[in-house]
């Protein structure tokens, strides 16, 4: 993590009660007793890593999936330097959520299953097949990152909040009439559960029993907006009560919390037993996007109590207490990792800067007389 | 241009609009096993207008579904199905509603393909009744095509006749991007004519020469196609002869039959049933000014609704162009 520049004036003095508010609302979020029964938060990882009870993932997974974190992370890391330099977008990075979207993309099975992203989740794209090449090109405006690959089940990243979320279940629904294997994991935040499109598609999944997992990142933040201004319900899960299906929370920065407990949803959909909400407790470490100061809003005990549950330092300390790696395999680790980044990135830059034409190809299948034309005159012209 | 892929084609029947939708929908599920047919009411009942009557019983519960009453995800769920290689027909019950799931529509559905650069298309037909003059209740009647024309990768086709209805709605379906298919709401009984009984598709983005004229070319869409017509008759009694163009697909626009026709005459009406500013009747005037400048012998005047709301049912006689102001309007360009 880079510094975030804290100023001296963060926190006002009338702020302080908000941040304690704020501070207990979130542990509350974490620990809190509930009025709709709920089944309780999945968890196997403690703050330091230990395991607090014995869970099913194979040492040689764990490490893979540390890998893919470490890899997002870093990614992030790189870019929000490259953006700082102008030399990429603004972008929305993932930090600390790492645990939460490749959890989630480890338990499924990418030749069949679905991952639909909004922007944060990364992570768990690279684990599902998506190239890192791309996702460099991505941040840089590119069009042809949204090209998912084609035998990539994703669909291209979402800006319009859970616009997505439709579409997943539409997907979801077809694969379940079509008899076919396959489920869907639709990624969104905490935010996203205001929106309509949510509650359309929750409604629509829970009727049509569609395959669908909806994994909602709750990383405390949407832009500046907390979770308690979002909705007074006591957790983000058991809106999918109203929809008649199963809510759960996890622990979304341990990635052995997240892995079983979509898994366990992936299980569900494939039998036919239809739509889990699944609310990953998660942290934004980083920023909304880059053009974002969360120095205005965000109190700097709430980050900092965040920090102490990095899902990486977890994870890193329970691969090393359990003897799966050592400090020297980490440090091998991280420079793979980045000389892996080096290598795409240089590839991204290497790619040819689409043709200024490139965006009339893609509007229907075949141009009508009107777009031809329009094409014609710009090659000719220019835009003008 | 009309194409038929069944020799029974030939063989005519006087339905109405409704009617012929339905036929529609009935043979091209018989046809292609991927086409589904979702929305609200679609299924047992087989629609408010009876557009899907039949099907349910045909076809089952797997292929005609009655979804929640909810248009974003009614528009938003046929992307999914699409790519995960299913034909969907959605219907919208009102197009007044599809604002409801405006986002689906117009920003993600219309945009599949280009904002996957190609990786996905969106072979979605999604079906809406709309425009006034049936005496229906708030937001039923509106004339809201301008806002779905505006939409880069979404076409908007707005058939008059029965046959056009048939026809188009078989193109549609077939068509690989996303098609919104407006049906004139008024016209669904009230208009009849005969249909070729089989397989046959109308191209998108023909427009359709509805009565030869050479004075002045009328321009309009869906049911105005029927007030310009009765326009044009009344027209003749006063010894002017009146062109009266069927745009049918607004997007794609056949630009060169509108030049073509305007061209031979030098005058021209446009009627649109909606409000007047930012109307689809702007675009069509825009077009004319662009390709058939140098042959007009008047300005092209504009006949539309005022710029207000659509009114209750006392009120919508007042507001919805007829006739008479097509008229009026054909005999002062005339005069200019």
């Amino acid at each position: 993590m880079s510094p975030k520049g804290w100023s001296s004036n963060a926190a006002n003095p009338e702020s302080t009660a908000d941040v304690k508010k704020a501070a207990r609302a979130a542990s509350a979020r974490l620990d809190g007793v509930r009025s709709v029964p709920m089944p309780p938060m999945v968890k196997y990882l403690d703050q330091d890593g230990e395991l607090l009870e014995k869970q099913s993932m194979s040492d040689e997974l764990a490490l893979e999936g540390y890998r893919v974190m470490l890899r997002g992370r870093r990614f992030d890391e790189r870019c929000v330097s490259l953006q700082r330099q102008g030399r990429m977008v603004t972008l929305a990075p993932g930090i600390g959520q790492e645990a939460a979207t490749v959890g989630a993309a480890m338990a499924l099975d990418a030749t069949t299953d679905w991952f639909v992203p909004q922007y944060r989740e990364l992570a768990g794209q690279l684990w599902h097949g998506y190239p890192l090449r791309l996702a460099f090109l991505w941040h840089v405006g590119h069009p042809i990152a949204f090209q998912v690959p084609g035998d990539l089940n994703m669909l291209p990243f979402q800006a319009a909040i859970a616009g997505q979320l439709p579409q997943a279940v539409g997907l979801a629904w077809g694969l379940r009439l079509k008899r076919a294997r396959g489920v869907v994991v639709a990624v969104f935040g905490d935010g996203g559960t205001s929106q309509g499109d949510f509650h359309e598609a929750a409604n629509l999944a829970g009727v049509m029993k569609a395959p669908i997992i909806f994994l909602c990142q709750n990383n405390g933040w949407a832009i500046s907006t907390t979770v308690e201004q979002q909705t007074a319900s006591e957790t983000l899960a058991q809106k999918a009560v109203a929809y008649g299906f199963p809510g759960i929370q996890c622990d979304g920065n341990d990635l052995f919390a997240v892995y079983a407990t979509v898994r366990e949803a992936v299980t569900r959909a494939r039998n036919g037993e239809g739509p889990t909400l699944v609310e990953a407790i998660t942290y934004r470490l980083g920023l909304h996007t880059t053009a974002d100061d969360p120095t205005r809003y965000e109190p700097r005990e709430m980050h900092d109590m965040w920090v102490d549950r990095d899902p990486l330092r977890r994870m890193q300390l329970h691969l090393v207490s359990r003897g799966v790696i050592d400090r020297s395999g980490l440090e091998r680790m991280e420079d793979e990792v980045k000389e892996e980044l080096r290598v795409a990135w240089d590839e991204a830059q290497k790619e040819p800067a689409p043709d200024p034409s490139y965006y009339f190809g893609h509007v229907h299948a075949a141009p009508s007389t009107r777009l031809g034309g329009q094409l014609k005159r710009f090659e000719r012209d220019g835009p003008g | 241009m009309v194409s038929s892929s069944d020799s029974s084609a030939t063989a005519l029947a006087e339905l109405t609009v409704v009617e012929a939708i339905n036929q529609a929908l009935a043979i091209e599920m018989e046809r292609d096993e991927r086409v589904v047919v979702f929305g609200e009411d679609v299924g047992v009942t087989g629609g408010v207008f009876r557009a899907t009557d039949g099907l349910f019983a045909r076809y089952g519960e797997a292929r005609v579904i009655d979804t929640p009453l909810a248009e974003g995800v009614i528009a938003g769920a046929a992307i999914g199905l699409a790519i995960a290689g299913w034909v969907p027909v959605a219907e919208i019950q009102f197009l007044g509603f599809a604002h409801n799931g405006f986002n689906q529509v117009v920003d993600q559905l219309a945009r599949v393909r280009y904002r996957s650069a190609g990786r996905f298309s969106a072979q979605v037909t999604v079906r809406a009744p709309y425009g006034g003059g049936v005496r229906a209740p708030e937001l039923h009647s509106d004339a809201f095509e301008a806002h779905f024309t505006h939409a880069p990768g979404l076409k908007v086709i707005a058939p008059s006749t029965p046959a056009d209805a048939k026809g188009l709605l078989l193109a549609s379906i077939r068509d690989p991007d996303p098609v919104l298919f407006l049906e004139p709401l008024r016209g669904y009984r009230q208009v009849k004519g005969e249909v070729p009984a089989g397989d046959y598709t109308v191209e998108l983005g023909e427009a359709r020469v509805a009565r030869e004229g050479s004075d002045v070319t009328v321009i309009g869409w869906s049911a105005a196609v029927q007030v310009a017509l009765q326009a044009a008759e009344d027209a003749q009694a006063k010894g002017i002869s009146v062109e009266v163009l069927d745009l049918r697909s607004l997007v794609p626009l056949d630009v060169k039959a509108i030049a073509a026709s305007v061209s031979k005459t030098g005058r021209a009406v446009v009627v649109q049933e909606a409000p007047l500013t930012s109307g689809f009747a702007a675009e069509v005037v825009a077009t004319i000014q662009e390709e058939a400048f140098f042959s007009l012998q008047a300005p092209i005047r504009r006949v539309a609704a005022p710029d207000v709301p659509y009114p209750v049912q006392m009120l919508e006689e007042h507001y919805v162009p007829n006739a008479e102001r097509v008229l009026e309007a054909i005999v002062a360009t005339t005069r200019d």
